[in-house]
């Protein structure tokens, strides 16, 4: 334990390239997810797919349940290593938290606000736009929490795949058994996702305060 | 080498794989529901309880698995368990708390005041209505905690093979180590079918324990 805040000191550049990496690749695939899981979760709010929300949820459900190292490695046979298939493989993974908390935030707007809206004259989507993705805006938010929270866990797992990130520190540590290499990667891994956390439950609480 | 030899080759190995991985599961979830369920009682009781417990709960659980891992082997290992199946069974009860906590307390709180008057005005003692009034109506809603637990716990467990605990996920650790794709495929789909077996087979034993009149779906007369 001693050597653990030399090696720090010693590997600070590294920590931070490695760091770099990491949110890198949680960035890229939350950046694709955030429109993907929008767009299906308002395309599930629609009138017109009332009867394929049922099954289409149950399906991403199913999907969300295998595990993400499962995933990372079913990447791996289909799309080889690299961060291409880990950024796919995390944004497939980040799809569901966000649509369905899209989907449920829409379903929550009260059909008052709507019917005011459409008696203004407002056009479906000026509808959505100003009315009902305003007003889901906190349940959107909770469900980019969530999701972003899976993709920097899974991003430590995407280091086995060659997509770097602070998994190459602890898994390094675990093979090497250096345990100060694997709290290099395992302390700011951890405080990566309880900052992500952190900071995106206040944004919110206040889209939540906003709402009301 | 097609699937099929595959499989028939590594049979054998496969079947351990999942012994150990269902092993290192159920012993996990046992605890986790012997900790869990009492705490979720303990905090529907009393609510300013229930905010510490839900957000210590729920900073464990944002922890990323292997991330929880590399700061459990320096301190385990003091005690000479720093990897293998020790480390691996403590992520896996701490992981399923939150599910087991939160779930416990929202189905308790669930339970209609009337009701547990009625069983009061009975002559039922807190003991009695606890056992035979409210755990029996609050189980369906434990039982979900506890599947959502469960197959979070297949997932970090594939994980824990990494930290020489065994399990399906040495075949993902093995094919990724060799590039071979047909083990790092068979782990995968290994791990993923065993998840979706516990979860639809949890689904069901929910919907049993779900007292005939407040079913929504297939039940009723």
């Amino acid at each position: 334990m001693n050597e653990l805040f030399p090696f720090f000191a010693d590997h600070l550049k590294d920590i931070g390239l490695r760091l770099g990496e990491h949110v890198r690749t949680v960035g890229v695939a939350l950046l694709l997810a955030i429109p993907l899981g929008m767009g299906i979760g308002i395309a599930l709010s629609r009138g017109w797919a009332r009867r394929i929300r049922g099954p289409v949820f149950y399906l991403l459900g199913l999907g969300q349940t295998i595990p993400s190292l499962a995933l990372l490695a079913l990447a791996v046979g289909l799309l080889g290593i690299g961060v291409v298939p880990a950024v796919i493989a995390l944004l497939l993974y980040s799809i569901l938290p966000i649509a369905r908390n899209c989907y449920t935030g829409i379903q929550s707007v009260p059909d008052a606000a709507v019917d005011a809206a459409r008696g203004l004259g407002m056009t479906q989507l000026q509808i959505l736009r100003s009315v009902q993705l305003p007003l889901a805006g906190a349940y959107i938010i909770a469900g980019i929490r969530t999701a972003t929270v899976v993709a920097i866990s899974a991003g430590a797992l995407a280091s086995l795949i060659g997509a770097g990130g602070l998994g190459d520190f602890i898994f390094a540590g675990i093979s090497l058994y250096r345990p100060e290499e694997m709290l290099a990667g395992a302390i700011p891994t951890a405080l990566l996702a309880l900052g992500a956390d952190f900071g995106l439950s206040l944004l919110e609480k206040r889209l939540e305060r906003w709402r009301r | 080498m097609s699937l099929l030899d595959f499989l028939h080759e590594y049979d054998q190995s496969l079947l351990i794989a999942l012994g150990e991985h269902l092993r290192l599961v159920g012993i996990a979830l046992l605890i986790a529901v012997a900790a869990g369920v009492p705490t979720g009682a303990w905090i529907a009781r009393g609510e300013h309880r229930a905010g510490p417990v839900l957000l210590a709960a729920n900073i464990i659980q944002t922890i990323p698995s292997i991330a929880l891992f590399g700061l459990m082997i320096p301190i385990l290992a003091m005690v000479n368990h720093g990897i293998g199946f020790l480390p691996a069974v403590i992520a896996l009860i701490l992981y399923a708390q939150l599910p087991v906590i939160r779930n416990t307390r929202v189905a308790l709180r669930a339970i209609p005041p009337a009701t547990l008057d009625a069983a009061r005005g009975l002559g039922m003692t807190e003991r009695q209505i606890f056992l035979r009034v409210a755990l029996p109506l609050a189980a369906p809603g434990i039982v979900a905690g506890i599947r959502i637990a469960a197959t979070m716990s297949i997932g970090v467990a594939a994980v824990a093979a990494y930290i020489g605990a065994g399990g399906l996920g040495i075949f993902i650790v093995r094919g990724i180590q060799t590039t071979w794709d047909m083990m790092t495929i068979a782990g995968a789909v290994g791990i993923a079918l065993l998840t979706l077996v516990v979860e639809i087979a949890l689904g069901i034993v929910q919907r049993m324990l779900t007292p005939k009149g407040l079913r929504v779906r297939g039940g009723g007369r």
